[in-house]
């Protein structure tokens, strides 16, 4: 019989440990939001980060032990991406109908989420790092790490920001849009794509196939006016 | 699978030496992601050979950014001072967003008479 704190000593050296405890979490987490009939509050992320920030914090694990086994994850934001050009390719006939509209949505979200949280941010006194996180928040999470890492953000901040706003957005998109009176299904998933990247466009399938469709472009063609608009943006507020 | 594994590493491969080299704004992935796109539409092939992989990869998007997410521990004081003005800039802005968005495109549609789909 080994002495336990060996065991525990070897299993801390290596990847192993906390590979395998972040894919257990994301399992817990998804099968929590599956029970909860997929509603967004119940975030399969949001639940796996608690469960785990709970474990490193009880059995007193340094984030930066954690990572060098969840490293092998966070490694697959890049090539995911890539990916994302596919459903983007898939609906480039879409875009090309639509155009016009597409052009003039994506910029005018895409320009007002920025803007209005840099504003909001910067009068009530928000560090520059701080701002540098918030920039990308309506941005897919790889491409917001991406940015704010570009721009000096703390990446592990703008991951959470992310989600939240994905959430928040994915929670009030229907009432709002009642209320402004769009009934266009284009417009509405669109601007939920690129206000609240792929929880929204997750959130706009749940109600229809069109609105998910062009969240889904929304969320591409934002993840790409963002990585120009956010330096330019910070820049004017610094 | 790993042949079309090896084309999407390629694409982020080229889209972070092309960035850093030319010392673009984007980040690499993202230029990853408008050559896949371009590359598919001159050779649809393509798209068909890398689709299995990239369904793959896109169902399970989330699981992606745990690590990061996890990250937030490291940083639990800065969301207690500042808690507050993230959370209203957060809310707010996405609000407009989504408001803003949705607006636009309505005027637009209107304004060249295009048909709802």
């Amino acid at each position: 019989m080994t002495d336990a704190a060996l065991i525990w000593s070897y299993l801390t050296q290596g990847p192993l440990l906390w590979l395998t405890a972040t894919l257990i979490a994301y399992w817990l987490g998804d099968s929590f939001f599956r029970a909860m009939g997929r509603q967004s509050w119940a975030n399969p992320v949001l639940c796996a980060v608690i469960l785990l920030a709970c474990v490193l914090g009880l059995t007193g694990t340094s984030y930066r032990t954690y990572f060098e086994g969840a490293q092998f994850v966070h490694f697959m934001l890049g090539p995911a991406t890539v990916a994302l050009g596919m459903p983007l390719y898939d609906n480039l006939r879409r875009v090309r109908k639509a155009a016009l509209p597409l052009v003039a949505a994506l910029l005018a979200g895409s320009v007002t989420a920025v803007v209005s949280a840099l504003a909001i941010g910067k009068a009530f006194g928000l560090s520059e790092m701080m701002l540098a996180s918030l920039a990308p928040k309506s941005t897919t999470a790889p491409v917001a790490i991406g940015i704010a890492e570009g721009l000096g953000g703390e990446p592990t901040i703008t991951a959470v920001l992310v989600l939240v706003t994905g959430i928040f957005g994915a929670i009030i998109a229907t009432p709002l849009l009642n209320a402004l009176g769009i009934r266009d299904w284009r417009a509405r998933g669109f601007s939920l794509g690129v206000a609240a990247h792929g929880i929204g466009t997750a959130r706009a399938f749940q109600v229809n196939e069109t609105a998910g469709a062009f969240a889904g472009i929304g969320m591409g063609l934002n993840a790409v006016l963002t990585s120009i608009i956010a330096p330019l943006a910070l820049y004017l507020f610094q | 699978m790993i042949p079309a594994l090896a084309i999407i590493l390629v694409f982020q491969l080229i889209g972070e030496v092309a960035t850093r080299s030319l010392g673009l704004l984007l980040p690499g992935p993202v230029l990853g992601l408008l050559l896949l796109v371009l590359s598919c539409s001159l050779r649809p092939a393509l798209a068909e050979m890398l689709r299995p992989v990239v369904t793959g990869i896109l169902g399970h998007l989330s699981l992606f950014f745990v690590p990061a997410g996890v990250g937030v521990v490291a940083h639990l004081g800065q969301f207690r001072s500042d808690g507050l003005a993230v959370a209203l800039a957060l809310t707010v802005s996405t609000a407009l967003a989504v408001a803003a968005g949705a607006l636009v495109f309505r005027a637009v549609v209107r304004w060249t008479g295009g048909a709802e789909e």
